[in-house]
This record gives structure tokens, sequence and C-alpha cells, in this order.
């Protein structure tokens, strides 16, 4: 919030860069997961990044993936300001913190630390998985709409996109899915085939059952990781729950009560 | 002791507790606050809300709260105490087997002590196996491979240390390794989470039982593959049965591939003590069906009898406890401190 006076379309710029920034674990926007604890563009136009993790035990190449994607998107923005972004509570804060102000990779922030960093195959793996993830729920999507599975495998990206989902996963995850897959195979034509392997390979009716199995997997992992980032974010925030327009005493217990005055009726 | 509504009596073996210290005095530098600090959120993010400790208490805990929590308001019939050293962090360690075995002594027909060692440590780790072998008769231990030690920051379980110390364990007979395999942190590169480092180890070890607590599950796709090959893998449900409260669908989701994975005689109940009490997870899991078009989907079903064996009977088996024998022993030896 705050920046008041200052052209709020830039702010807005600034949150809409960073909300292309995804946890590459969860494939969740890090706006989205409440990753950007401060965003401010300032009085002279530069720009602060505040970010913090779910915990201080945060794998640290992930750590470093998002920055390295918030660097990029700040990178993108339109009037090119300097910018500071700055990672929190994080066991190693300050060795990521330096590195990504210094444009460093990953491998070399890292070297005294580990000998076998190759964060081009992790980055390539993430990006295998958000495919499936984003995959599987259209699949389930579009079964769920009541196509045959032989129809389903027929469709091309022009079938796909005049597909109208209810607000839903699917929903959501079909412009993702469209990205992800133009991304894997960038010269697929709109009659091309919508649903293919990430090896390209086609997948026979008959087997989308299995296939949809092994996509389910992928899906469960994710989700746990994103619902313990989110319950351990919460809790490290210390957020309050009001329920009823109070605090519990679960509140108290934890200390997330903000002082104020006494409750008016 | 968990009784069905309908009067049926059921074994509780508690797979996965702790007895740990993770008290500002004991902690040794920022490491071990964080460390305790991420446990308190896991705590506070998947616990129902009237199970809520406050943070002193939760730092550490007395042994007559553990008893309390686990035996007599718990359900628990046998718990297994893990041992988490974490001796970069913590002054006495966070886990300590000294200290949960003199606790332990209160009851010895109730627990079960596990010991743990660092296979970085080289001839010492070795050394130390064959003292908490003397000194402690251990029947299993607990592995952390994202243990930090000096400059290193973990371990697989392949490595050519760590095979020598299995090694041993198999000769002296303890047979059963808990694999942290879960939410972590390190290694710093590739995959934090990465499970394949069982496969060999329970390959080339099929004397051993490998329990894979919290069922590796950010990898749980691999984990499962892992399982299916090896007769020897286990799954141990801490961290993944809390979900049963607050997302439970999601929880019949991953219940389901383990029951078509790993299969109904391979999965063990564990609460996590003190992250979480086993009351509460005992009764919603005798509670719990999977929603129909989850077990449609893989084909499995969560029956009393399957229920039976994850809460008590799979790991009865590991650790050679008579059912019988045990359940007469608990019968005539009265709990150790006052219910209120």
């Amino acid at each position: 919030m705050g920046a008041a006076g200052l052209p709020s379309s830039r702010q807005a710029e600034v949150w809409r860069r960073l909300a292309e920034v995804n946890d590459p674990e969860l494939d969740e926007p890090v706006t989205e997961m409440g990753f950007v604890e401060r965003a401010e563009v300032t009085g002279d136009g530069s720009v602060e990044v505040d970010f913090r993790l779910p915990t201080y035990w945060c794998s640290p190449n992930f750590a470093f993936l998002m920055l390295d994607g918030v660097r990029k998107a700040l990178d993108a923005l339109s009037w090119q300001p300097a910018y500071r972004v700055k990672l929190h509570d994080h066991m190693f804060a300050d060795e990521v913190n330096r590195g990504v102000e210094q444009g460093k990779a990953f491998g070399d922030i890292f070297a005294g630390l580990t000998a076998d960093q190759d964060i081009g195959a992790l980055r390539e793996t993430f990006r295998m998985k958000a495919f499936k993830r984003r995959q599987e729920a259209v699949l389930v999507g579009l079964r769920k709409h009541g196509l045959t599975d032989r129809e389903i495998v027929g469709m091309d990206l022009i079938a796909l996109d005049v597909v109208r989902f209810e607000a839903g996963e699917a929903d959501r995850q079909k412009p993702r899915y469209r990205a992800a897959l133009l991304e894997r195979f960038p010269a697929r034509r709109a009659d091309g085939p919508a649903f293919v392997t990430w090896d390209g390979a086609d997948i026979p009716a008959g087997a989308l059952g299995a296939y949809l199995a092994e996509l389910r997997g992928v899906r469960i992992n994710m989700e746990f990781n994103g619902a313990l980032c989110r319950g351990l974010k919460q809790t490290r925030y210390k957020e309050v729950e009001v329920i009823d327009g109070e605090p519990t005493l679960v509140d108290f217990i934890l200390d997330r009560v903000p002082e104020r005055a006494a409750p008016g009726a | 002791m968990f009784i069905t509504p309908e009067g049926k009596e059921i074994f509780v073996v508690d797979g996965h507790t702790h007895f740990w210290d993770g008290s500002p005095e004991n902690q040794r530098n920022i490491h071990g606050k964080q460390f305790i600090e991420c446990f308190y959120a896991y705590h506070s993010a998947l616990s129902p809300k009237e199970q809520l400790w406050a943070k002193d208490k939760f730092e550490k805990y007395s042994a007559d709260d553990l008893y309390r929590d686990l035996f007599i308001e718990g359900p628990d019939d046998v718990a297994i105490i893990q041992t988490t050293v974490l001796k970069d962090f913590y002054k006495n360690g966070f886990g300590c087997i000294k200290r949960s075995t003199e606790m332990a002594q209160r009851s010895r027909e109730r627990f079960i002590v596990n010991g743990s060692f660092d296979p970085r440590d080289g001839e010492k780790a070795l050394e130390y196996i064959h003292f908490m072998k003397e000194t402690y008769d251990i029947k299993g231990v607990k592995m952390y491979t994202a243990e930090w030690n000096g400059a290193s920051k973990g371990w697989r379980l392949n490595d050519p240390e760590a095979y020598k110390c299995f090694e041993l364990c198999e000769k002296l007979g303890i047979k059963n390794i808990h694999v942290h395999k879960g939410p972590t942190i390190i290694p710093l590169s590739k995959d934090a989470f990465d499970v394949h480092d069982v496969d060999y180890a329970a390959t080339d070890f099929q004397g051993l039982n490998w329990i894979i607590e919290h069922c590796g599950l950010p990898r749980l796709d691999d984990f499962c593959w892992i399982a299916v090959q090896e007769t020897n893998v286990y799954a141990g449900l801490a961290v993944a049965l809390p979900f049963i409260h607050s997302r439970p669908r999601y929880f019949a989701e991953v219940i389901s591939e383990l029951l078509f994975w790993v299969g109904p005689d391979k999965i063990l109940f564990g609460s996590d003590y003190g992250i979480w009490t086993p009351r509460w997870l005992v009764e919603k899991l005798w509670n719990f069906q999977i929603p129909a078009d989850i077990a449609a989907e893989r084909g499995v079903q969560l029956t009393d009898e399957i229920k039976e064996k994850i809460l008590g009977l799979n790991a009865a088996r590991l650790y050679d406890i008579d059912v019988t024998a045990k359940k007469k022993a608990l019968a005539a030896s009265p709990f150790s401190i006052a219910a209120e």
C-alpha cells in the first residue's frame, strides 16, 4: 500500500509483473502465496520489494529461483527503475540477497557450500511438473464437462479454446496450460493436438485413464507443498484470525493479537 | 487402546513420537531457534484449534505431559520415541537417547526408544552403534539425512560410509531404519526432497526394514514407485495424517495412493508427538471414509481391518510385539501418573 501521490498505475504495474513470478515448486504466483510482503514505488520512482518465505528453512534453490524471477520481473518494468529486492528471515538470506543483487548464478552463490549445482535441470523439472498439473486440471475438467476420452484426446487447440468451463480449477488452469504447452512446443499450430505428453507423444483414448493416474501423483505432491506452505506462511506471519469479530483464545496463545483499544459495543 | 463406537479394542502403536528439548536454554544458535519455530508452525497450521499448545510448552514438554497425552488421554498402547539429534543446533541434542530412555523407565512396556547416528562421523559412528546396542538394546534408528554436520549440509543413504553403518546395524539386529523423507530443507542442490537414495539402500539391505516417515510426501509419486518395487519399504503417516482435519479430501487422495501402491500391510500410524497429539488423529482416522469417487478411481478401500493394521498391527510385526501378550502385560501395569 502507500505510495500516495505517485501514479498508482506504476504500483499496479509492479504487482502485475510480480504476479507473473511463480513459486517453481507449487506453480502458484508468489503474490498469491503471500511471499511478497511489500512492493513499493518510492518517491524517486525506484522500487523496493520485501520477500519472505514460509520458513527459515525453505530450500535455497527455490528461494533463488523466485528471487531471480522477481529480478527479471522488475527488469521488465516500463520506466526501468532502480530497485532493491530483499529476502528476509531465511537461513541463507545474506548469501542469496548479495548474489541476486550482483546478478550471480546460483552455483556461484553457493559454490562454497555445494558441489553439484544444476539449477537448469531443476528449472526443467519444475516446468514439467507445472505442465502436468495444469494439464490434469484441464483433462479432468473436460471429462466432467461430459466429453468422452476419445473426444478429449482428439481435440486441437482451436477446439480447446472454445470450451467454456465453469469457475474453478479447470477454468483457472486452461490459459496456464495453453501457455505451458506453447512454451514446451513453440511450433505447435492451432490445428495441432491440444493434449500430448511432456515428451510430445500422443495419448491414446484407451490410455487416458492410466495417464491421468500418473498426473494425479504430480498434483498430490504439489498440493501437499502448497497447503503446507500456505499454512506455515499464515502461522509465520501471525495473521490475526478473527472469528465473529473477535480474536479467539488461540490468537492470544499464538500472540497474534495486535494491540488495540478494547472492542466497543 | 482405542475403543471403537462398537466397543472393539484397537491396539495402537504410535510409530513416530518425540521427547524433545527445543527450549531456548538448549538452543545452540539461531538455527535451533528457527527449527523449533518451524515445528511450531506445523503444529499451529495443521492442528484443530482446541488442540493448540502455548509456545513454551511446545518448546519443552514434560515426561508427564507426554505420558498423559499418549497413553491416558491418548489411545497409544506403545509409542516409539525417535531420536533426532541435531547437535549443530542444540547443546544436548534436540532429541537425546539417554534422556528419552530415562523418561521411558516409568513404563518399559509402553516405550520403544530408537537411536540415531551420523555416518559422516566415520569410525565413531560405528563405535556409537555398538554403544547404543549394548547400552540401550535398540531395535531401530531414526535417520535424518538433512542434518548438518560442520560444513556438510546433508548426506545420502547410499553414501559408502552410510553403508558401513547399515551393515553393522544388520549384523547387530538393529533392523528398523526410520528415515525422515518429508518436508525439509537441504540438500541445497537438485531436488530438496529426493527419495531415490531409499531405492539403493533398500535393495542393498534386504534384511532391514525401511520406514519412510512422512511417506516422502512432497515426492509421493517417486516414493510409491520405489515402495512398490521393494518389499522392505514402509510408509510412515506422520505429517500426512493431520491433513485429515484441514483437508480431508486431500488426505483421501494421499491414503488412496498409498493403499494402491504400498498396500495396507506397509502403512504405519505416527502422530509425530509433540507436533500433534494422537487422540484426535486416531479418532478421525477411525471415522474416516474415502469418498466414493476417489476410492473408485484407485479401486481401493479403507476398511476397519485395514485401519487396525495401520494403527498398530503393522508396526507390531516390525518390532516383534506379540499383541496378545502385550495387551495382557499392559492391563496388569497401572498408569504411573494419575489421570486428571
